[in-house]
């Protein structure tokens, strides 16, 4: 039988404020334990919360990003359930009037790039929970509240994807508006993105969606890719024989590279729900929604498609550059300062991301400015060096050893366009390499281009790299043919 | 609408409350008559009235984003760590919990 995978994504994108969405506490990742939980997070009898401003503004951006309907007058519930991470014993979440209503976001799907639109249901406003660390603590289990009221939105898809590359693109696409407009920054090794697939499987043709499973802890792209199909070929494999899948939630073990069940059926969480009465319904003003729409940048779909227009880049290059908005915003300095696109295109797509890349930094701390690297195109187009001397005063660069002037200059790399002295040079690889000239010369034209090649390389070897090839090629060609 | 004693058992369950079997058949009478009493206030035709999220006829207060801490975070992490029954390394500990 034929089966199609059917699968819905609920993403949580940590809010990047300063303080927690119902204290004064800050977010900051990576303190000592329990130093950023004040009586608030820690759910001390008498508290009150105070929603935070800003986590709203972010949300909302979200939502105009994504086209959506802004809820002018949102409330908060409480969903109950007991665990060590939640003092309080039920998380401050949105359920009946979240602040962002139905969305979409399109995704390009297949080889061409045709856009498929995956619909928003809502995103809702809520706070994170602890961390609870299960190492050796005599037998006991560690809690750091630290995390405890961290601003998150969570973004509910519809059931619209149907295949894990079809999810991957969506959560790129999630991760990609999230920082371009600056509410999050997204950085998934540290939990500020991180989603529940809900997958299920269904014959080919069939209307209805079969029973899902709802795939818990995915926080690396490559692990929702692997989760989604190891659970899709789980619950084919289990259909065909005989069995029905059950509605529950599975836990990803990445080292077992398998899904397991996490509680069972029976136990299925009823977390009864109810308006929290610690907080009022949040209404925002009209002038507010538009205040931020102001503030919206230039997001990625659209900068992809002004890159293709108006730098004349291709949709691959473009859309290697627009997935960060960083590396979008490094790609305009550079080529403002050079005004060359592709070539600027060129060095960063390759020998900037490959150097990047490999030392593990983001663009942003990258030692070579987008100035800097402009400069460097720049001596390229005045012929001042050969595209592949480019490369070694690059990786010059890269080791801090100067600017590229400085280091032409001081390594001596300038290229050699005195035509007397490539003549020169020129002369000497003719007069010791007597057979090659025979053989050039009784070869046909369009043999002859390739062999020109056994020249070029010689006269560049003698010149150390730095002889101008264009007048290299000239000069031998006009020497030959006599 | 009512209750039967089984919904009672699962809900004190889920509230991790106690109830003793011999007190089930009370509860569940108990919990029985609320639950009446909203069904009368169900019967209210309530078409025409907007819901409420809240009994107070007020909207939210929403602060700025600034952070508010002690000066001494250390110190009043300590202080709060004194009620706590086992810590360690900053951490609350608690019977281990392993999904």
């Amino acid at each position: 039988m034929q089966w199609e995978t059917v699968i819905g994504l609920e993403v949580h994108v940590q809010l990047s404020t300063q303080s927690k969405i119902f204290s004064g506490s800050s977010i900051a990742f990576g303190a000592e334990p329990n130093t950023q939980a004040n009586a608030v997070d820690l759910a001390m009898p008498g508290t009150l919360p105070v929603a935070n401003e800003q986590a709203f503004h972010k949300a909302i951006m979200f939502g105009l990003a994504i086209d959506a309907a802004i809820e002018k007058k949102s409330a908060f519930e409480r969903k109950n359930y007991f665990y060590p991470d939640l003092p309080k014993g039920y998380q401050t979440t949105q359920l009946e009037k979240p602040i962002v209503g139905p969305g979409h976001i399109d995704i390009e799907v297949g080889e061409n790039s045709t856009v498929k639109r995956i619909r928003i249901h809502h995103a809702h406003l809520e706070e994170d929970a602890g961390k609870s660390l299960h190492e050796d603590f005599h037998g006991m289990s560690g809690i750091d509240l630290n995390r405890a009221g961290t601003p998150l939105i969570e973004i509910v898809s519809e059931p619209d994807m149907s295949s894990s590359e079809e999810a991957i693109k969506f959560l790129k696409k999630v991760h990609g508006i999230v920082t371009y407009l600056g509410i999050s920054d997204g950085d998934m090794s540290q939990g500020s993105l991180r989603c529940d697939a809900n997958v299920s499987v269904r014959p080919v043709g069939e209307k209805k969606l079969g029973t899902r499973a709802e795939i818990k802890n995915l926080n690396s792209f490559r692990f929702i890719e692997k989760a989604i199909h190891i659970e899709v070929a789980r619950q084919i494999e289990l259909i065909e024989d005989g069995g029905t899948v059950v509605q529950e939630t599975r836990l990803y073990d990445s080292e077992k590279n398998e899904t397991r069940s996490m509680r069972s059926k029976e136990e299925a969480n009823d977390y009864r729900y109810f308006p929290c009465p610690d907080l009022l319904p949040v209404v925002i003003e009209d002038s507010v929604i538009e205040a931020l729409r102001k503030k919206i940048p230039e997001l990625p779909e659209a900068k992809l498609q002004r890159f293709q227009s108006e730098y004349a880049l291709s949709y691959y290059d473009a859309s290697l550059l627009t997935e960060l908005r960083s590396v979008a915003d490094y790609f305009e300095t550079t080529t403002k300062t050079c005004a060359d696109a592709k070539l600027s295109a060129n060095w960063i797509i390759g020998d900037l991301s490959a150097f990047l890349n490999k030392q593990g930094i983001p663009i942003e701390h990258s030692p070579v400015s987008a100035n800097q690297l402009a400069d460097l195109i720049t001596r390229i187009k005045d012929q001042t060096i050969s595209g592949k001397i480019a490369k070694q005063v690059f990786e010059a660069m890269c080791n801090g050893e100067g600017s590229a002037d400085e280091i032409i200059e001081s390594k001596g790399l300038k290229q050699l366009s005195d035509g007397g002295a490539i003549e020169a040079m020129v002369d000497d690889v003719i007069a010791k390499s007597a057979a090659q000239v025979e053989q050039y010369q009784a070869a046909e034209p369009d043999k002859q281009k390739k062999l020109l090649g056994y020249f070029v390389g010689q006269v560049m070897k003698a010149s150390k790299g730095k002889a101008n090839p264009g007048q290299v090629n000239k000069i031998l060609a006009e020497k030959l043919a006599k | 609408m009512s209750i039967t004693p089984d919904e009672i058992i699962a809900t004190a369950k889920l509230a991790k409350l106690q109830v003793d079997d011999k007190d089930i058949s009370e509860v569940t009478e108990r919990i029985s008559a609320i639950l009446e009493l909203v069904d009368q206030m169900q019967a209210i035709d309530t078409s025409e009235i907007q819901p409420m999220a809240n009994v107070l006829d007020a909207v939210q207060y929403l602060r700025p984003d600034t952070i508010v801490e002690p000066d001494n975070k250390i110190l009043r992490r300590d202080q709060f760590q004194q009620i706590a029954p086992a810590t360690d390394e900053g951490l609350y500990l608690v019977p281990k919990v392993i999904e």
